[in-house]
């Protein structure tokens, strides 16, 4: 029997901390939601007005795609915590578990509520006529005969919300919760297939298991069998304590390094952990945290360290359109953070990650094309590719303005399959990463920008506003400042990223860290 | 009430003495479920008081009304989550009684309506028409009520089993002294069942009297036209087992 894949032994390894974080997480979002839509629909039971209110504002939610409102709840919660810590000092986490938790509880409440009043309205009224008759209150009525009646519809509106909050749960990692959707947002960016099955797999197993539980209980209650009910609702229970107590077990280790949701970033924390490991110090990663949300986790200090690029900062933090050299712009950069977030600039990284035009080489030679002015006349023709970012982005506009770029198409697409389409042919022209290794891998040229329309793109550390002075935590990540060259970086991302042959990032980090510290 | 205003009954005045058993008969719509159901407070009448035991029940509070009158109806309504037992037992545990007088009565109210034992443990689903209704007459009596509603109780059943079922009520009213209100369409039930007969119409009644007076003289042409019923019928039948044709 040949060894077990490393893939699926770095799979397996990370298996109890999502799969607990999910688990603790959907789990208390269907308590909640139960808690909050059951009163709901017995009080509004015999008011139609309401009722129909109800459902349309629950419904309403439904249509909000899942990834769009578990980002909404970020700024929402995080402008609460700031209010509650000038009105009482203490701040709570405005990331991860609970913008998760309440986006998902609203998620769960639409079939529960809904199937309530349809299973109550849908009790016969000559049984509801005898619960009068034989003398029973409003309420006993509700409790004693219609509840028990209406139950397997609503024990449905429950199994279908399970699932519906274990499915949508997975998308709960951009906002900085663990979750079975690390796998799946790690494996999209680095071509790690396994991570994506074992993601989506672990996900489908826990939904069907858990409609099954959920089915035993409906069962037991129709038998009405106390003991019954108490053990299956005693083993719930004591999931969901197993789940919290694991996700609590990982959740105080430390610092919490932050990283953006691809491969450089992914080995970028890796490398920053295993720095402080080394120097004694406890820290853990939060990977694939959604662009906008990560600076803002760094400031609440959420987040204690990251990189970012001094061109994302300039133009979409600071909303700068002008341009200066590359030791001004950090300068400024460095003393604007300082002062409007108390962030600390602790340094460049050595690297540049810039957005650069990329061409296939025989395409761009035959064209004539060296650098973007080239484009010019030739761009209404073209299809250009890019992230999901950059045809939002500041600089995007600043750079067709600049050379009047005009494109036939923009299509937007995962990283990962923007090399590949134009190396085939799909798009003329990609939006490519300067650090990428498949720039080379995929025999690509860069085109040059002589009007310096797009800004310099430094890889940076940054560290939050209480751990500027944070002297054991900027001693272990000092020797990283200016240590890593571009070619180093471009290797260890290919590493990690490329089709056959993949390392996991921390061990990509490891070997990086070999390569530039001799 | 209805939508224009008219109620579904009106301007009725009716006494039931007690121990005593009385069919409300009439066509369909003429107010008979509703001057029932008026009497235990399922309908809240607009006008007028309805008194049981001389109190006007406007002042009582409706759930303990109802929990010391019998109600039996159309549709039986036995709770189809709840064993014949349970069925039976449901307004002694509203009423608080301890658990051994409940399963000691609902015994006794299986045997009361002539039903088995064993049947105890059975849901609803699992019996036939006949026995639910006798589980919904067991289920009225149980705590024990002086009065019992009675609207089309014996309706759902074949021929032989109706004629069974009335004939065990009737005989349970007379064996537990009850007073009995009991609305039918059937005139022939009403007459071989009650000792008096209020005939309505159009939600009025339109005449009152003891079976018998009804029977050979009644004054009103709807009181006739109905009282008439069973006893063409049954010279019809005398006819046809003496041999002729018939129509």
């Amino acid at each position: 029997m040949t060894a077990l894949d490393p893939r699926i032994a770095d799979a397996l390894a990370h298996l109890p901390e999502y799969l607990g974080a999910h688990v603790m997480l959907s789990f208390s979002a269907l308590a909640l939601g139960l808690a909050l839509s059951l009163p709901l629909a017995l009080a509004s039971i015999n008011a139609p007005r309401l009722r129909w209110g109800m459902l349309a504002v629950a419904s309403v939610i439904q249509t909000i795609p899942s990834l769009a409102l578990l980002a909404l709840f970020y700024p929402l919660l995080l402008g609460l915590s700031l209010m509650t810590k000038t009105l009482t000092g203490a701040q709570f986490s405005a990331l991860g578990f609970l913008p998760s938790l309440l986006a998902l509880t609203l998620y769960s409440m639409l079939p529960i509520l809904r199937n309530t009043l349809t299973g109550l309205l849908g009790v016969d009224a000559a049984v509801k006529e005898a619960a009068m008759g034989v003398g029973m209150t409003r309420t006993q009525s509700l409790f004693q005969v219609e509840l028990p009646l209406a139950l397997p519809v609503i024990m449905a509106g429950i199994r279908t919300a399970a699932v519906l909050v274990i499915g949508t749960a997975t998308l709960s990692t951009p906002v900085g919760q663990t979750s079975l959707g690390n796998y799946i947002f790690a494996g999209l960016q680095t071509q790690n297939w396994v991570f994506v099955l074992f993601g989506c797999g672990a996900a489908a197993v826990l939904a069907l298991l858990t409609d099954q539980a959920l089915g035993l209980v409906e069962r037991l209650l129709g038998r009405r069998d106390r003991a019954r009910v108490f053990v299956a609702a005693a083993g719930v229970a004591l999931l969901l304590v197993a789940g919290g107590l694991t996700s609590l077990y990982r959740a105080d280790t430390g610092y919490v390094i932050g990283a953006k949701g691809f491969p450089e970033q992914y080995i970028l924390a890796a490398l920053m952990q295993q720095r402080l490991n080394e120097a004694g110090l406890a820290a853990t990663t939060r990977d694939d945290l959604g662009s906008a949300v990560i600076f803002n986790a760094l400031a609440a200090g959420d987040v204690d360290a990251y990189v970012d690029y001094s061109g994302t900062i300039w133009t979409n933090t600071m909303h700068r359109t002008d341009m200066l050299p590359r030791e001004a712009m950090l300068r400024e950069i460095g003393t604007w953070l300082q002062a409007n977030h108390g962030v600390r600039l602790l340094g460049p990284l050595g690297f540049e990650n810039a957005y650069v035009l990329a061409m296939r080489r025989d395409r761009a030679a035959a064209l004539g094309v060296h650098t973007i002015a080239d484009l010019a006349t030739l761009a209404p023709k073209m299809a250009v590719g890019g992230d999901y970012e950059i045809f939002a982005r500041p600089e995007w506009r600043k750079l067709r303005e600049a050379y009047g770029l005009s494109f036939r198409q923009e299509r937007q697409m995962q990283p990962l399959f923007m090399y590949k389409a134009v190396a085939d042919g799909e798009v003329d022209v990609i939006t490519a990463f300067s650090s990428d290794g498949r720039i080379s891998e995929f025999d690509l040229v860069t085109l040059t920008d002589p009007l310096t329309a797009i800004p310099p793109y430094d890889a940076i550390l940054l560290l939050a506003p209480s751990r500027g002075a944070d002297a054991a935590l900027t001693r272990a990540l000092q020797p990283l400042v200016g240590r890593i060259p571009v070619e180093r970086m471009r290797e260890a991302n290919l590493t990690v990223s490329r089709e056959s042959n993949q390392t996991p990032p921390a061990e990509a980090a490891r070997h990086l860290w070999t390569a530039v510290s001799k | 009430m209805y939508q224009d205003g008219r109620g579904a009954v009106r301007g009725v005045s009716l006494a039931v003495g007690k121990g005593e058993f009385l069919a409300l008969i009439g066509t369909s719509g003429a107010g008979k479920t509703t001057l029932l159901k008026l009497i235990n407070r399922l309908v809240e009448p607009t006008r007028g008081t309805v008194r049981v035991d001389g109190a006007d029940i406007a002042a009582t509070d409706p759930v303990r009304l109802r929990r010391r009158i019998g109600y039996v109806f159309q549709g039986i309504g036995l709770f189809p989550h709840l064993t014949v037992a349970e069925n039976i037992a449901v307004t002694l545990r509203l009423l608080g009684w301890p658990k051994p007088d409940i399963v000691a009565r609902v015994s006794e109210m299986l045997d009361l309506v002539r039903l088995p034992r064993e049947l105890a443990a059975r849901l609803p689903a699992t019996l036939s028409g006949g026995q639910a209704q006798r589980v919904g007459v067991a289920r009225a009596l149980a705590a024990k009520p002086s009065i019992m509603l009675m609207d089309e109780p014996f309706g759902a059943v074949d021929p032989l089993t109706r004629d069974a079922l009335a004939r065990d009520y009737r005989n349970l009213h007379d064996a537990l002294g009850l007073t009995t209100v009991l609305v039918t369409h059937d005139v022939l039930e009403a007459v071989l069942l009650a000792d008096r007969i209020a005939v309505m119409e159009a939600g009025e009644i339109v005449e009152t009297g003891a079976t018998h007076a009804l029977l050979t003289g009644a004054k009103t042409e709807a009181a006739r036209a109905l009282m008439d019923m069973p006893r063409r019928q049954s010279e019809r039948v005398n006819r046809l087992s003496a041999g002729a044709a018939v129509r």
